[in-house]
Order: structure tokens, then sequence, then C-alpha cells
């Protein structure tokens, strides 16, 4: 009676979501600093709304990039400190699944709560509603992207006392097209033209990630386990 | 020696920890109904030995078979017959004893609550099933790291100082545990740095320092 691939996710992905409700704190960080960031940026800026409105895409996505990266440590390193991770990858299914599994479930508290609380920011950003779909898309697209390049980041980083120095280095040169792209396609939107090609652009790194991310970083743990 | 077929079998592996030369050859051979307890000083290379029977750690040479078939060469078949604990428990603190023993024996088999509340109530801990993990003590812990061996129902355990934190009772009880699976037609390998009281019969490796 073996456990097939698609189960074994299933039960990761329900005891990474169970474990990260019953800590709120840490999946409400990220959020938190990301709400701050944007809400003090309109504060500390001239009450230009034009100047605002040219600025908002540049300050969305750098507060959307930064606050991932902050949760990203944990992805693999708690597992990893409690032997959790061993055990998993005794488990008899491969690391492959293992990390697609684990990097859902960061996505979606991170990620994807980004996104859903990103329409408020952009409000107080003067991110016009005729935006919000194009913004919410590539927010989507970049922050899934971002946690596929974070976990082969914190996949090498591990086995490292601190290694979110290390892993913010790796991770952010990797990022710089997910910011550019994200920010133009938002930056497009409000002004009114077309955004397809930026948004093609993201959806075609979040393909490229999606597919390769998981075998590099589950490349990056055996190494570690070793 | 018993006549079974040889069930693992660690061959001349040679482990090096940087400069630190580890594992110098160390051979062994474990059949069915066997169990063997690998004493040794600390540093001796115990714990490393026994990363290397899991198949977490590649020897740089030597290899490691499965009843004759290489573990590198079918690691999920390999995996699937063997249960490992290692010093760390690998609980969460954040969830329940069952919670915990769910999930984990649920990656390799599917068990029913039911099952594993047994497991649980086996091992001496039934009482802590719902509570979290973190509220338990250390030799509590223990024993649900002892139920979950036994949910895994794997016909290899490979333990790691398994009477670490346990009072007289929980080593009396992982003792007679470990003699019901081996004369049930299980193989163990214990690392312990204290000789194991039990009735079955044994063989000692001793690993030099």
């Amino acid at each position: 009676m073996n456990v097939g691939a698609w189960r074994a996710m299933m039960l990761i992905l329900n005891r990474d979501l169970r474990l990260s409700f019953r800590r709120p704190e840490q999946v409400l960080q990220p959020l938190v600093f990301f709400l701050i960031v944007t809400t003090l940026f309109p504060l500390g800026l001239s009450v230009q709304l034009s100047l605002l409105r040219d600025m908002a895409p540049g300050v969305l996505w750098v507060a959307a990039l930064l606050s991932s990266l902050l949760s990203l440590d944990s992805l693999f390193k708690n597992d990893a400190d409690d032997g959790t991770l061993e055990q998993l990858a005794l488990s008899g299914q491969g690391l492959v699944t293992i990390v697609i599994a684990k990097t859902l479930a960061h996505w979606l508290v991170s990620g994807a709560a980004l996104v859903l609380v990103s329409p408020v920011v952009a409000i107080g950003l003067a991110i016009p509603v005729s935006a919000f779909a194009t913004m919410l898309l590539g927010l989507t697209l970049g922050t899934l992207t971002l946690s596929w390049l974070g976990a082969i980041g914190a996949g090498l980083t591990v086995g490292l006392r601190r290694g979110n120095v290390l892993l913010s280095l790796i991770v952010l040169p990797l990022a710089m097209p997910l910011l550019i792209f994200g920010a133009g396609a938002t930056d497009r939107a409000i002004s009114g033209t077309s955004a397809a090609g930026a948004l093609y652009f993201l959806a075609s790194l979040c393909v490229f990630t999606t597919t390769l991310a998981p075998f590099a970083a589950a490349a990056a743990l055996r190494i570690a386990l070793d | 020696m018993n006549s079974a077929a040889v069930g693992l079998c660690v061959d001349q592996v040679h482990v090096w920890r940087g400069d630190r030369h580890v594992l110098k050859g160390i051979s062994l051979e474990l059949r069915p109904r066997e169990l063997l307890h690998v004493a040794g000083p600390n540093g001796a290379g115990k714990t490393t030995l026994l990363r290397v029977a899991t198949g977490l750690l590649r020897p740089e040479q030597g290899s490691v078979a499965w009843f004759g078939k290489s573990i590198a060469r079918a690691p999920s078949e390999y995996q699937s017959a063997l249960a490992y604990a290692s010093h760390e428990t690998a609980l969460k603190g954040d969830l329940t004893a069952l919670e915990n023993l769910r999930f984990m024996v649920g990656m390799k088999r599917r068990a029913a609550p039911a099952e594993l509340r047994e497991c649980l109530g086996r091992a001496g801990v039934a009482g802590c099933a719902d509570l979290p993990v973190r509220v338990l003590s250390a030799g509590q812990r223990r024993r649900v790291v002892m139920a979950r061996i036994l949910a895994a129902r794997a016909v290899l355990w490979l333990l790691d100082e398994p009477f670490t934190n346990l009072d007289a009772a929980g080593s009396a009880l992982m003792s007679a545990l470990l003699e019901d699976h081996v004369n049930g037609g299980g193989m163990a390998l214990v690392v312990a740095h204290h000789d194991l009281k039990l009735q079955a019969t044994q063989r000692r490796m001793e690993l030099a320092g």
C-alpha cells in the first residue's frame, strides 16, 4: 500500500498550512511589513497625486519582493533543524515532490496572501481600479516565481546558521527581471496602454521556474542532507 | 548465524568528513531476525554509519545493498522498508502527537487514526495523543518517536540512541518492542553507547574512536 505522490503532496500541504496557522505571527510578519512600507511611502512624499501615481508600481513591487524575502529563510530551515527533512527524504517520496509541496504551501501563506491584500495597498498608492486586474495577475505570477527562486536559495543555504543574508544575495539578482517587468506591467496598466508584453514575460518566467526550480532545489537539499 | 538471506549489507564503506577519515572500511551484514548493536565511544562514527545505512549519506567508497540491490539504485523501495529514528525527534511542537504521526506515517503508508492511537498506546503515551508535542517531556517525545517507528511497520529499524531520555519503564518497553520486532522476523540496527538488556540474540559491533 504505497502512498502516491499526489497524496503525499496533499499531506505536506496540509501539515505546513496547519503549522503556519498555529503560528500566525510568522504568516503575518511579512504581510505587516508589506502594509507598513506601502502606507509609509505616500506619507513621506510631497502631496502630489501625479508623483505618487508615477512611483506606485515601483513601491508596490519593491515592497512585495522584500516582504517575500523575509519569510523565505524558514522554507526548509525549520524542517532541517528538527530532523523532519531527513524523515521526509526517507519517506519513499522523491525530494522533488517534497519541494513542490513545501514551496506551494509557502506561497499560499506568503505570496497569495500578499496578492489578496494588494488592492487595499493599491488604493493607498492611488493606483486606479482599472489597473487592478493587471496588477493582481502580475503579482500572482511574480510572487509564485519568487517562491520557486527562493526554494533554490533556501535549499542552498539550509545548512548555514545565518543563511538569510546569503539567501537574499542569491535570490535578489535573479528576481530583478520580476521587478522590472512586474512594475512595468503595472505602470502600463495605470497609463492605459497594453501590459500584455510584460505579463507574457512574467508568465514565461513563472513557467520556466515552476518546471526547473523543483529539481534544482531538490538537488540543493540532497547536498545539504549529505 | 542464521541461514536467511542477507537483508542489509554494508560493504567496505569509507567516509571522510573534511580531513577526517570517519569510517575506515566498515562492513556489516544484517539478516532477518537479527539485531546488531553498534557501540563505541563518542565521535567514533556510529551516527555516520547509521546515516550511511539510511542512504542519506553517500559513502566515498564502498556500497550499501538491500537484499542484493544497491540502495542508490532503488531508493524508494528501500525507503519504504526502513524506519529511521535519529537523535532529533522530528516532531513538530505545534502539532499534536497524533497529527505528527499522521503526517509522517502517512507519507509511507495509509494508516487509520485508530491504528495510530493504538501505536501510541503501545508506546505508553495514549494519553498524549491529542496534546501538542511542545507540552510533552523529552521522554514522552521519545515514546512518540517509538510509536512512529511502530506505525511505519517497516522491516528494518535504524535507531540512533533510542534509550535517550527514557525512564526505567520506558527502556524496558523499548527493549521489549525491539525483541518483538526481531522475533517477528524484523531487522534492527541500534546505535547505543551502553549495553542493551535484551533476551533476544544480538550481535555487537564496536567502532574504534
